[in-house]
């Protein structure tokens, strides 16, 4: 290129004022953070990726807990059935995500659905655990008093087992939404959705504040999740709390 | 992102055994890429995480701080992490291991705090009545009790580490994650292989740190390590004391 225009007149570069901050600004220099990329583009990258990305954690994290509710319930009751969906979950966790994700793309194609479908192949293993271990702690004599009170097997199970496996359900339930949102960032590889659509696309385009400030929010965003899940949690089961001070 | 995409068939499990056979010294080079990478950032971690922990375990000290790392390093987003340290450090393994670290130190101080902090008072005042100073406290009797918490903390990162590492892939920082992130060169058999590379990995390392601990578990307490092993680090004890 550069013979080609050798002797002919520089090319004329229409001066649109340039990025925000300059010439010599933190966006032309490509520095490490620049606020000015983060004021400009909060409304157009920023914000609604943030919101794509709440959307997938909350759907990955509902139908996770369904299916994993459910199933937990039944291997309660079913001591046999412990082990089969316990290998499966635990099995599907020891896939890297970046491979699940490319795996199920020729069956479901480079879509949400192969995002929600690993998610929550991920939430699996956790909350089943988290609701088996919640229901196996309650003690033999809580049941039996239960019982001994004319309970049914129903009330037994909402009204006794159930609230007692709450601290270890809601536990489960923060893990898999702070497991989530990291894994969804990882999901903008096959689809560009969420927060981690502006770190794939800022690591191709070498344009460093791109993906660091996508990165500082999906930091932000992990920590502030997991602090209001854990308030969510005390205000939940305020008799856990009343217990281990006393 | 990701550029145009393989068909898959049943046979392609097959064909990714062939593509380990075909590629020994790809899959080889990765695998061992990818164990440095590991490596390293494991070795960081321990020095700084474990230390840190029993000392403050020792003193019964800083259990907020303690408690609340492992909370907010099971909570880092490991890709944004890796972004953020591709923007301090440059492309290349520098930002891997730095991000790997710091994902892994917190869950391995978390469980050498509680476990030494855990340990039976009795036992203790049992032998500062035999007129043991401090840090024989620590060196003789807190730190073999803790070994089975310290351990299954270790383990965690370890399988932690190695699975995360393959994120190294979209940052140019090597590894089995290079095979993963470039499914256009080596298709999905390729991409197989690498992930049941990095599975083998996770379990071999997690398995190597077990026989590290049954070895330097001392000889009476070697039976009693298989059964009390608790993790705080998914969540489930966590559950339970809180």
């Amino acid at each position: 290129m550069s013979s080609f225009a050798a002797g002919a007149p520089p090319p004329v570069i229409p001066d649109f004022g340039g990025p925000p901050g300059g010439k010599e600004g933190c966006i032309a220099k490509n520095g490490t953070f620049c606020t000015d990329w983060v004021k400009e583009h909060w409304d157009d990258i920023l914000q609604p990726r943030l919101l794509e990305h709440l959307e997938m954690t909350a759907i990955a994290v509902g139908v996770g807990f369904a299916i994993a509710f459910a199933a937990a319930l039944f291997a309660h009751r079913r001591g046999w059935f412990e082990a089969p969906f316990g290998t499966f979950s635990a099995f599907l966790y020891t896939i890297p995500s970046l491979a699940l994700f490319q795996l199920l793309v020729p069956f479901t194609g480079l879509t949400l659905l192969t995002i929600e479908i690993g998610l929550v192949g991920y939430t699996l293993l956790i909350l089943f655990r988290n609701v088996l271990v919640g229901l196996r702690a309650v003690p033999a004599e809580v049941l039996e008093a239960a019982r001994g009170m004319g309970l049914t097997g129903r009330q037994v199970l909402l009204r006794v087992e159930l609230p007692l496996a709450l601290p270890a359900i809601s536990a489960g339930i923060r893990t898999a939404v702070v497991t989530t949102i990291s894994l969804a960032t990882v999901a903008a590889y096959i689809t560009p959705l969420g927060l981690g659509q502006p770190i794939f696309y800022g690591l191709q385009t070498d344009f460093t504040t791109e993906f660091v400030a996508t990165g500082a929010l999906a930091v932000s965003l992990a920590i502030v999740a997991d602090a209001l899940l854990v308030v969510a949690q005390r205000a939940l089961t305020p008799w856990a709390r009343a217990r281990r001070h006393a | 992102m990701i550029i145009g995409y393989d068909s898959f068939r049943p046979r392609t499990f097959v064909d990714a055994f062939q593509f380990m056979a075909d590629h020994p010294g790809l899959m080889w080079d990765k695998t061992l890429e990818h164990l440095e990478i590991s490596g390293e950032a494991m070795a960081v971690a321990l020095v700084i995480a474990i230390p840190l922990g029993v000392w403050l375990g020792h003193l019964h000290r800083g259990s907020f701080l303690a408690i609340n790392l492992a909370n907010v390093g099971r909570a880092l987003p490991s890709l944004a992490v890796i972004a953020i340290g591709l923007g301090v450090f440059g492309i290349g393994k520098t930002n891997v291991v730095f991000a790997l670290v710091i994902l892994a130190a917190p869950l391995m101080l978390t469980n050498a705090y509680v476990a030494v902090d855990g340990v039976d008072a009795d036992a203790i005042e049992a032998a500062r009545g035999m007129g043991m100073r401090s840090h024989q406290v620590l060196l003789r009797i807190e730190l073999p009790l803790a070994l089975p918490l310290i351990f299954a903390g270790i383990k965690t990162a370890a399988v932690y580490v190695v699975a995360t590492a393959t994120l190294g892939g979209v940052v140019g920082g090597g590894g089995l994650g290079d095979i993963i992130v470039n499914q256009a060169s080596y298709f999905l058999k390729g991409v197989i292989a690498a992930s049941i590379a990095v599975a083998v990995l996770s379990f071999a390392a997690s398995f190597a740190f077990g026989a590290l601990q049954w070895a330097v578990t001392p000889r009476g307490l070697q039976r009693r390590v298989k059964t009390i092993e608790p993790d705080v680090s998914t969540g489930i004890v966590e559950a339970a004391t809180s």
